[in-house]
């Protein structure tokens, strides 16, 4: 018996209850996070990679909601937010992404049975339901923009269009990949890598309506108040 | 090996589960039932006028993070057990962040506001 594992035998057993330090020399089937055990397996280092990417878009997007609330008085005059604001187009808009949230949900639940057909039925819904939604912005965007309030009539505009416009290129280049995972999970099937860009879709898309709640709430709520 | 008789799960990401296809589907239609009765309850504190006014922003701030969080548990499937500890400590350094930028810029603008100098030449419209 080594040292170390004196010393950790001499632990009482609760010692890590959360199993951080977890499994020193205790076999390759563990994770320990010390280097020894071997690297977690891929599926779980690439779905934290790809949360880490979550999160540090959702900071990019903290600073331009910051932006939108110090600039939403700065209308130069201009049209107010409770003037321009639809909030029934807004309801819409939401039910069609928490839908679309919940499909895709569905769809990885099919993906991780291997069935094809009901995961490309589920994508394909979310993909209808995400397009509906960009629609709807970009009937907004024009309406708004043939009365006068484009994004270079005032600061207020300018970090509306910003905001509501960042979250749509969003959506954009999800529905993109959207339709990239279907041709794959088409031609490849649910190959290993496949099924992690699946899971890597899943979370992507997820964490876009959590966007969406706060500038639904930020935006529109607060704005026809 | 020794004192290891109670049986560990390997971490788990954010997404990835392990049940039956009926308990899976059934978190997510829980998930989107509450996430629709949050969504219908903001929607309709802003349209009705039963409510105190002052009193709202603060309601529907705490709808959205509820809301937020309903996501985050039932749809990304974050919990607070032991295999996601990587995921929530990464998740609270997000929050934590998040809170630092727009609470502070809020702050400071509204500083910066309070301390300006009126400008009547610069409020009205320029040509």
């Amino acid at each position: 018996m080594t040292a170390t594992t004196e010393q950790r035998d001499a632990r009482p057993p609760n010692d890590d209850p959360h199993q951080i330090g977890r499994s020193n020399g205790e076999g390759a089937d563990r994770v320990s996070g010390h280097g020894d055990g071997g690297p977690a397996d891929k599926r779980t280092v690439v779905g934290f990679g790809f949360w880490i990417f979550l999160l540090s878009d959702i900071i990019m997007f903290s600073a331009i909601f910051a932006a939108y609330a110090v600039l939403e008085g700065a209308t130069d005059g201009g049209p107010t937010s409770r003037q321009l604001f639809d909030i029934d187009n807004a309801w819409v808009e939401t039910l069609c992404l928490l839908f679309s949230s919940f499909t895709c949900g569905l769809a990885t639940i099919a993906a991780e049975r291997r069935n094809v057909l009901w995961t490309q039925a589920f994508l394909l819904a979310t993909g209808i339901l995400g397009a509906v939604f960009l629609a709807l912005e970009l009937r907004e965007f024009v309406d708004l923009i043939d009365r006068g309030a484009g994004p270079q009539r005032s600061a207020f505009l300018s970090s509306f269009f910003t905001l509501v416009g960042c979250h749509g290129l969003h959506v954009t280049a999800g529905l993109l990949w959207l339709g990239t995972m279907m041709a794959q999970v088409w031609t490849r099937g649910f190959q290993p890598n496949i099924a992690r860009r699946l899971m890597c879709f899943s979370l992507f898309w997820h964490a876009l309506d959590i966007i969406w709640v706060a500038l639904f709430t930020i935006v529109y709520l607060f704005g026809v108040r | 090996m020794s004192g290891d008789d109670h049986q560990r799960e390997d971490d788990r990401t954010p997404g990835s589960h392990q049940a039956s296809v009926l308990v899976q589907v059934g978190t997510y239609t829980l998930g989107l039932v509450l996430a629709l009765g949050l969504t219908a309850i903001s929607f309709w504190a802003v349209r009705t006028h039963m409510l105190w006014g002052p009193g709202v922003p603060i309601g529907l701030c705490v709808l959205a993070i509820a809301q937020m969080g309903i996501h985050l548990v039932f749809f990304l499937h974050i919990t607070s057990g032991p295999d996601n500890t990587n995921n929530l400590l990464a998740l609270a350094f997000g929050v934590l962040i998040v809170f630092l930028v727009v609470a502070g810029s809020l702050w400071i603008m509204a500083n910066l506001n309070a301390n300006m100098m009126p400008m009547p030449a610069m409020m009205s419209p320029q040509t």
